[in-house]
């Protein structure tokens, strides 16, 4: 979780991920985001994100996005 | 009658198909003689206000409204200048410092935005002035005053210095673009337009116009879709869209993604896309996909309106070719120049250079840069004749085809724009305590890196970068280094700084 919580971080300093449901819902995360995010997954957990799952319920929180993570592992 | 306003498209159509849908988007549609009707109004308040020849800003969502708005504008004989709600608030003043509009055109939720800035001139509400009662009488003596080579619209783009650079479109150049660019497309009233890029650069162009032209329909496609790419072919599918002109990561998005072994496109039949080098591997996925369709790889800076050269894809493309850029249109003349001026031998590169009515007026308010692009033949001593510098390096293939090579300077393209990293680079040492700063980008990772030397956090910047530069220029890693690597002349070693970012990531 940690390592997901840095890569996101690192896209937005000022994003408390931690507590952030929105992600999408309140137009943080942008198509960039989208993609970068999906790409450092990729690097860093060995995760290949497939197309059905790239939906906003998996990517409105940090939760979401590492439960979706674990579930692919 | 030779056509000499693009408002000629709109008003030819509404005779043929006043009821049918021509834009849609997330908030509504309009049919053509809305369009038509609300643009009269509009244009018949600028025209009570007492506005001609003078920029207006357009500063609203992406929504049908807003081409009804772009319209309107013409039609008072004034230029619009479109802007984005998402555009950060230091971008926004500096283009309003250069434009100094006349007017500003909100909507109701950008009013209050703009009530923030100086220099918007007067501000108005779309929907109270779409109301306006229609005086024929003006828009018929604006009419009989416009010439074609008089603007229509400016565009920024991202400036070296600093500044954005306010390309400024005419009536003749837009109309010899569009009536080529549907001849080789061959747009119809059937066409049915996915719109993806952004309404305030040019790129839209391709889907309004050909819209207005032929009563085809074009939907704004919501850009949360370009998120989440299942659900993006399947608004394709629903609202059974069969052209796309695209920028090339939004297509890449699609097909890298492996959505086409979920969902295919069902109507798609003519795919263009520009602003980037497409990587074969997608392409070819893409074709495989649909193998009836027509794909076309456009190119051309916003300079000489939208875009001046094609290539259709008529043959298989192995990973390691690159695909041309092919020919200009019909009109348009691209003339390669070596550091001479001259024409090089066959085979080796030149500068892409770009003659015909397609040329833009030049940069607004700045006779600088419009002075060192928009040059004199160097072909041709014997009378006046422009033509555009790209800065682009090109050179013709054995089959005879336009390759686009590399550029001669920093700009580059990413996620379909059109970047100068030396614009970053000042905004970053606008910080004050930025001490020099220095921008490379990774042809291979899409990424931009920033190296600073400074005291401040690397998180602290990013946030400064955020509040005055656009989405699409936010560097990708930024790291403080304890002093800039130099060239022997001292100069900032930008090779070494790519080389190593490339080499780390």
């Amino acid at each position: 979780m940690d390592k997901l919580i840095a890569i996101l971080s690192d896209l937005h300093p000022d994003v408390d991920f931690e507590t952030e449901t929105g992600l999408i819902d309140n137009g943080i995360l942008d198509s960039f985001d989208v993609v970068t995010i999906v790409a450092e997954v990729d690097d860093t957990f060995d995760v290949q994100i497939p197309a059905e799952e790239l939906i906003p319920d998996n990517f409105n929180s940090a939760e979401s996005l590492y439960a979706l993570i674990q579930r692919l592992a | 009658m030779m056509q000499r306003n693009i408002l000629e498209y709109l008003e030819h159509t509404v005779t043929r198909f006043p009821d049918k849908c021509a834009f849609s988007g997330e908030n509504g549609e309009l049919t053509f003689s809305e369009v038509y009707t609300q643009a009269r109004s509009v244009g018949s308040f600028l025209c009570s206000e007492g506005f001609e020849h003078q920029p207006v800003v357009v500063f609203m969502k992406k929504q049908p409204k807003t081409i009804a708005a772009f319209m309107g504008v013409i039609y008072s004989g004034c230029f619009y200048v479109p802007l984005d709600d998402e555009m950060p608030q230091h971008r926004v003043e500096l283009i309003l410092q250069t434009l100094n509009p006349a007017a500003s055109i909100c909507d109701e939720t950008t009013l209050e935005m703009a009530k923030g800035y100086a220099n918007t001139g007067k501000l108005y509400c779309y929907d109270e002035i779409a109301e306006t009662p229609v005086n024929e009488e003006a828009l018929a003596a604006v009419r009989e005053r416009q010439i074609d080579t008089d603007p229509i619209y400016i565009v920024f783009t991202s400036g070296s210095t600093g500044v954005p650079k306010g390309v400024v479109g005419c009536h003749r150049a837009v109309i010899d673009y569009i009536e080529n660019l549907c001849d080789v497309m061959k747009f119809n009233s059937d066409s049915v337009f996915g719109n993806q890029t952004p309404l305030y650069f040019d790129a839209y162009l391709k889907e309004i116009m050909p819209t207005l032209k032929y009563g085809a329909t074009t939907h704004l496609i919501p850009k949360k879709l370009f998120m989440f790419p299942v659900a993006l072919v399947e608004y394709l599918n629903t609202h059974k869209i069969n052209t796309l002109c695209w920028v090339v990561s939004a297509l890449t998005f699609i097909s890298s993604f492996k959505t086409f072994e979920k969902v295919k496109p069902e109507y798609l039949h003519t795919i263009a896309f520009a602003s980037e080098v497409f990587p074969i591997r997608q392409l070819n996925i893409w074709r495989a996909t649909l193998p009836n369709a027509r794909f076309v790889n456009l190119y051309g800076p916003t300079e000489t309106t939208g875009i001046c050269c094609y290539f259709e894809v008529d043959r298989e493309f192995g990973e390691e070719e690159a695909l041309p850029i092919g020919r200009p249109f019909p009109n348009t003349e691209v003339i390669l120049l070596d550091e001479n001026n001259c024409v090089p031998p066959q085979g080796e590169q030149g500068e892409i250079c770009i003659r015909g009515t397609r040329l833009t007026l030049g940069y607004y308010c700045n006779p600088e840069k419009t002075g060192e692009a928009f040059v004199q033949n160097p072909l041709n001593n014997r009378y006046p004749e422009l033509i555009y510098r790209t800065g682009d390096l090109g050179k013709y293939n054995e089959r005879g085809e336009l390759m686009f090579l590399s550029r001669k300077d920093n700009q580059i393209k990413h996620m379909g724009h059109r970047i100068e990293l030396g614009e970053i680079e000042v905004v970053s040492a606008n910080h004050e305590n930025v001490n020099t700063a220095c921008c490379v980008f990774d042809p291979e990772k899409k990424k931009i890196a920033m190296y600073y030397v400074g005291d401040v956090a690397e998180g602290e910047l990013l946030k400064f970068l955020k509040q005055k530069l656009p989405r699409y220029m936010i560097p990708h890693t930024i790291r403080r280094l304890e002093e800039m690597p130099l060239t022997p002349n001292g100069k900032i070693d930008r090779n070494l700084l790519k080389k190593r970012t490339m080499e780390n990531g």
